[in-house]
């Protein structure tokens, strides 16, 4: 496969993220990883819990720095946090002393503080309407629900206009309706603007939704980055019927049957010392037949039980 | 439906003003019946031995005529009202108005107090945000803030040489230690998101400090406040009936001198009410600053 600029906006390269054990020694959450994304593509990142999904977003952010390796985003090694790169956190993390256009204005003045009080209220009010919050500018964190402190929570990260948009488990938090209505935003807006994301989630159905690739880790510690489904669902899926098309439970018992079984299996093939090339971990488009996968790369379907067998690599 | 959750609201409301006012009227019984018994106990209707008239000049009046040492409501109130008319009067260093002493004591419990809210308040800040100068600090800390303030008054008068400098100082140093420890205990205990949010945003440590950890540390900040000015303004007293002189300490020393319990009673009730105006100005700034979440 060949390498074009677009394919690696952000790569990370090989990173390893150790703590220190109780009674000496390290453990391993996740060690030599490596995974590219391209420039307005939707990520999403799946696992079980303490496989260090939540370590790789924050590397990505800036907030922790990985034990080895390094993050190459836009060309440019991440040597701390930037403004660059948006979070959304799964706590909303609002400042509760703000009102929404306080919070909103917060992100807005610290990206352009130059900007007159007016031009930065106007910046914050486009985003606030964008998010669907128009009138609740002077309203504190208190006074929202759940899905509306999201909603701010989005506005203030798409309101400094990131290049990239980490969001962990944005949605987790939320009841099942809510949760709806804002991913279909959320994938409006994305899709709209072409921001690149990389997100953390449980639910397989968000990610079979929002998601261009799905990465999977095998279980923590020790994790692997495992495998990367490529979503066969066609770009302008919609939420009310995604789930009829005809490759939709291919994908989806793709995944589940990698959480369920093959998460655990694979980090202990790993962990015994099974070949696994954490360079160019497999790619697959599940449910689709080999001489109808794109740009050439064969894809296998149904899945082969090791991943060492699989044919397609990481564009890189 | 509409009307019933409209009789609710009413009824609730109802009851929450009927305790009000029962909570009231409970205040103002048990303030009739103590004012009751206190003036009952203060008759006095001692056996009066006869004497010597020039004997009895010597003796005090409840030996000769019977009546209480201790004075009742009634002479405490007229005396309150004698104060209340004319606080202000100064005939000499030994009778000055209460308004002037209050006003010598509050002067005091000022100063120390802004000086210990300059100092402590940085300070706290600097060991909240830094776990080495936690450490470094702690033990420190924990040996100089069980010391009772008036234990360094002789080492204040020794070196500032100056009494009223010195009770300036007692109130600084009892005022500093619980806004220090409330401070740090506020700015460590932000939320870590909160400082993940201005990380992300790049915002510089100074605006930091400044929009996320005041704030966030605010409440704690201003509870530590409250607890030091209500140590302030109890020290005071002490510190004033030490070095003398003036302020609402020496009042009541002199009066004790003087023995007039009158004054002494009243001068109570006046470091009482004054303590309370001070705490709720505090409890006030506490909740203009605190947040619901």
């Amino acid at each position: 496969m060949t390498d074009r600029p677009g394919d690696k906006f952000i790569s990370i390269e090989g990173i390893t993220k150790r703590f220190p054990a109780p009674g000496g020694g390290a453990t391993t959450v996740f060690e030599d990883l490596w995974l590219s994304m391209r420039r307005g593509e939707f990520t999403c990142i799946i696992g079980h819990s303490g496989c260090g999904k939540t370590t790789v977003l924050n590397i990505l952010a800036g907030l922790d720095l990985p034990t080895e390796g390094t993050v190459i985003v836009d060309g440019q090694a991440i040597e701390g946090p930037s403004i660059d790169r948006a979070v959304i956190f799964q706590s909303h993390a609002l400042l509760p002393w703000r009102t929404v256009m306080g919070n909103v204005v917060y992100a807005v003045s610290s990206k352009w503080p130059k900007w007159s009080k007016a031009d930065q209220q106007k910046q914050a009010q486009k985003f606030i309407d964008l998010v669907g919050l128009t009138g609740s500018e002077h309203k504190r964190p208190a006074e929202l629900s759940g899905g509306m402190k999201q909603r701010v929570g989005i506005a203030r990260a798409l309101s400094i206009e990131p290049k990239i948009m980490l969001m962990d488990e944005p949605f987790s938090a939320l009841d099942a309706l809510t949760r709806g209505t804002l991913q279909d935003e959320v994938r409006r807006i994305c899709l709209e603007t072409g921001q690149t994301v990389f997100m953390i989630t449980h639910d397989v159905d968000e990610s079979i939704y929002l998601a261009d690739r799905v990465v999977m880790m095998s279980n923590g510690p020790d994790a692997v980055l495992a495998e990367i489904v490529e979503n066969p669902l066609p770009k302008d899926r919609k939420r009310t019927d995604f789930h009829k098309h005809p490759l939709y439970y291919g994908v989806r018992n793709h995944i589940i049957d990698f959480l369920v079984t093959r998460s655990k299996s694979i980090r202990d093939e790993v962990k015994a010392g099974a070949p696994f090339d954490r360079r160019h971990v497999p790619v697959v488009r599940p449910g689709v037949p080999v001489a109808v996968a794109s740009n050439g790369s064969p894809s296998v379907s149904p899945m082969p039980a090791r991943p060492s067998t699989s044919v397609a690599s990481q564009g890189r | 439906m509409r009307t019933s959750v409209c009789c609710a609201t009413r009824s609730e409301r109802a009851m929450n003003l009927s305790i009000g006012m029962r909570a009231s009227v409970v205040s103002v019984a048990i303030f009739i019946a103590f004012m009751l018994a206190w003036h009952i106990a203060t008759q006095g209707s001692g056996p009066v031995a006869q004497m010597d008239p020039e004997y009895a000049k010597l003796m005090g009046k409840t030996a000769t005529q019977g009546t209480s040492a201790m004075p009742g409501p009634l002479d405490v109130a007229a005396k309150l009202w004698e104060h209340l008319k004319q606080p202000f009067y100064d005939r000499g260093p030994n009778d000055k108005g209460v308004g002037i002493q209050l006003a010598f004591s509050i002067a005091r419990v000022s100063v120390g107090y802004l000086l210990a809210v300059l100092f402590a308040i940085p300070i706290g800040f600097l060991i909240g945000m830094s776990p080495l100068m936690s450490r470094a600090l702690d033990p420190f800390i924990q040996v100089l803030k069980p010391i009772s303030p008036l234990a360094w008054m002789p080492l204040a008068l020794y070196t500032i040489k100056d009494s009223h400098l010195s009770s300036i100082f007692v109130i600084f140093i009892c005022s500093v230690w619980p806004m220090m420890i409330n401070t740090a205990f506020g700015v460590s205990a932000v939320r870590k998101e909160w400082v993940n949010v201005a990380r992300t945003l790049e915002v510089g440590p100074v605006r930091r400090a400044f929009t996320i950890i005041l704030p966030a540390a605010a409440p704690t900040i201003l509870t530590g406040m409250r607890i030091s000015i209500g140590i302030a303004w109890l020290v005071i007293v002490a510190a004033e009936m030490l070095v003398g002189g003036t302020g609402i300490g020496y009042f009541v020393w002199n009066e004790w001198n003087n023995l007039s319990i009158t004054n002494v009673i009243t001068a109570i009730l006046l470091i009482g009410l004054v303590g309370m105006v001070l705490d709720q100005i505090l409890a006030r700034l506490t909740r203009l600053v605190t947040f619901p979440e």
